[in-house]
């Protein structure tokens, strides 16, 4: 939070206009962010018209379709519809493992370098940001160039003689999976890094002067005093997971549809349902608002 | 008694293989794409010795006038995006950081962080739907419109970050000197906050450079950009012509990332994962 704890004094110079100042962007994003998703929440709850568009009729079709199929006239007998809960399972599972292997990858590169000498760390650093700011279709194209059926990485193993014929990794949840990971890899690893930096190296000493073994260091000492980076950079890598679009559409098909994909379906394919796409975007934001929440609350607690 | 310590408690053992293994894992799509870019051969995995051949047709080939509108849409959009943006986060800033305490702080920041905290698709579709019940044409407009939106957080959070690190005496010293607010801003605290500024627009421009979701909803029929077009050809497999423009686009961003560190560490350090 843009804050003053720690003793700062509160600045004021320009508290007369600040209502003045603040107002072109609390009304650009209230007008043309916060209203459109209030205006999803409504449309979640309307009767859908068919190729796009709703009636304003109350509905709760939209999210009972996610539960419970009802058949093709909406007559039958209600039987649990088992494919939009498998879909966001899946897309909470795939989240969920991006952001354990981004730990895995991230902690440790992110403790290497803020633990460099401050001229080698500014070049570590610096390489580690520019994937980050590389547009993200460009990366995710990469990574399909790489891993088709044809492609290098199976070219690579064929010419090596590891395997006899080319290792499909497209279209499998596996590939969304690798996709998700090399996505948001560098999420996790600048957080971590922002809090490693402010570590004090004097805390290790003492552990250690203390007989305690370079582990329990890890574990009883530098994670617990730099547990808001890693929290933060977990929820900076499963957050846009669980809503990932590119992923899931250029590296996966129909059998690893995640969250993104199924709302994207539902404004632009041949579905068209928008108040089904509304309850998806809005089960998905409150998913989202629950992390975050939980985030806030482990956040107060620490202070 | 142990005297000395036993070990180097700052090193562990493997963590700079996995950070080799990190930036291995970070670097080599991107340099495989680079490389087969200059892959003279027609099949595109097969090495067939060097080329510039796709990017002289991503210039001149069947494709090069729609490269081309692209890619003056992306550049012209993110102009006004980030320009627009990166004002409306200088007052936000200024607001925020020298508005003192007030009632609505914590909202308000949630409401300039919204954009980011929001799941790209989510903030897409429902301005597709905003855009569409207010008879908004989709086009160029509703593009820099929904980038503008989008840009605020990512040209905010630097501007706001190097601001803190003002102190406010300045202005102070140039008010007590009868230089109204407005000179004291113009004159004093916008030259102070220069680079945090220069810093954040350059992240909202490539934000906007960059951005595929959003636009992909709402750039309505016939108005495409770099992003869009790249994710419409891929459709059809990874042509090298593909791979070439990809290249360019992805040395142009490490161009700009590069310029705003420069420029970052000139002005004491403002970046992204700072707040």
């Amino acid at each position: 939070m843009a804050g003053t704890i720690g003793g700062r004094t509160v600045s004021s110079t320009y508290a007369p206009v600040r209502g003045w100042l603040l107002l072109p962007s609390w009304a650009v994003i209230g007008v043309f962010l916060l209203l459109p998703m209030l205006l999803m929440l409504v449309y979640s709850f309307l009767t859908k018209e068919f190729r796009g568009g709703v009636i304003w009729e109350f509905s709760l079709a939209a999210y009972d379709q996610f539960i419970f199929d009802r058949g093709l006239f909406g007559d039958e007998a209600p039987s649990i519809e088992w494919t939009y809960i498998t879909i966001f399972v899946r897309s909470i599972v795939q989240a969920l493992l991006a952001t354990v292997l981004c730990l895995l990858i991230g902690f440790p590169t992110a403790y290497y370098v803020a633990t460099r000498p401050a001229r080698t760390r500014a070049l570590w650093l610096f390489l580690i940001t520019i994937p980050y700011w590389v547009n993200l279709l460009i990366r995710t194209v990469s990574m399909k160039f790489l891993i088709r059926d044809n492609g290098p990485f199976n070219e690579a193993l064929l010419g090596l003689g590891l395997i006899d014929a080319p290792f499909q990794l497209v279209n499998t949840n596996l590939a969304v999976q690798l996709g998700l990971f090399y996505s948001y890899l560098p999420f996790m690893v600048l957080p971590i890094y922002a809090s490693m930096e402010r570590y004090n190296a004097s805390l290790s000493e003492a552990a250690a002067d203390l007989y305690a073994t370079r582990w329990q260091i890890l574990r009883r000492v530098i994670i617990p005093v730099i547990k808001p980076g890693i929290v933060a950079g977990c929820i900076l890598v499963f957050v846009p997971s669980l809503g990932a679009f590119l992923a899931p559409d250029l590296l996966g098909g129909a059998k690893t549809f995640m969250i993104g994909s199924l709302i994207e379906e539902q404004f632009k394919g041949n579905a068209g349902n928008w108040p089904f796409g509304a309850a998806a975007s809005m089960i998905l934001l409150s998913m989202v608002l629950v992390v975050l929440m939980l985030y806030a609350r482990s956040q107060a607690k620490e202070l | 008694m142990q005297s000395a310590k036993a070990f180097d408690v700052k090193h562990y053992p493997g963590f700079l293989g996995v950070t080799v293994l990190c930036l291995f894992i970070l670097y080599t799509p991107l340099i495989v794409v680079m490389v087969y870019s200059f892959n003279d051969s027609l099949s595109i995995t097969r090495w067939g010795g060097f080329s510039l051949r796709w990017y002289v047709e991503v210039f001149n080939g069947v494709e090069s006038a729609k490269f081309k509108s692209a890619a003056w849409n992306s550049l012209t959009i993110a102009l006004a995006a980030g320009i627009t943006s990166t004002m409306i986060a200088v007052a936000a800033a200024i607001g925020m950081v020298r508005g003192g305490q007030f009632a609505g702080k914590s909202v308000s920041f949630a409401l300039l962080s919204m954009p980011i905290m929001v799941p790209e698709i989510v903030t897409a579709v429902a301005t597709l739907v905003f855009f569409s019940a207010i008879g908004f044409t989709l086009g160029y407009g509703s593009i820099v419109v929904a980038h503008i939106v989008f840009c605020i957080p990512f040209a905010y959070l630097p501007i706001a970050a190097r601001l803190q690190g003002i102190e406010s005496s300045f202005e102070e010293a140039a008010q007590d000197l009868y230089a109204s607010r407005w000179q004291a801003f113009r004159h004093v605290l916008l030259p102070i906050m220069a680079p945090g500024i220069l810093s954040g627009f350059l992240l909202a421009f490539i934000i906007s450079l960059d951005d595929f979701i959003i636009t992909n909803f709402i750039k309505g029929a016939g108005v495409e950009t770099l992003p869009t077009a790249i994710f419409g050809a891929v459709r059809q497999g990874i042509k090298p012509n593909i791979m070439a423009l990809s290249t360019l686009m992805l040395l142009f961003s490490i161009a700009i990332v590069t310029a705003s560190y420069l420029i970052g560490r000139k002005g004491g350090g403002s970046g992204r994962g700072e707040e």
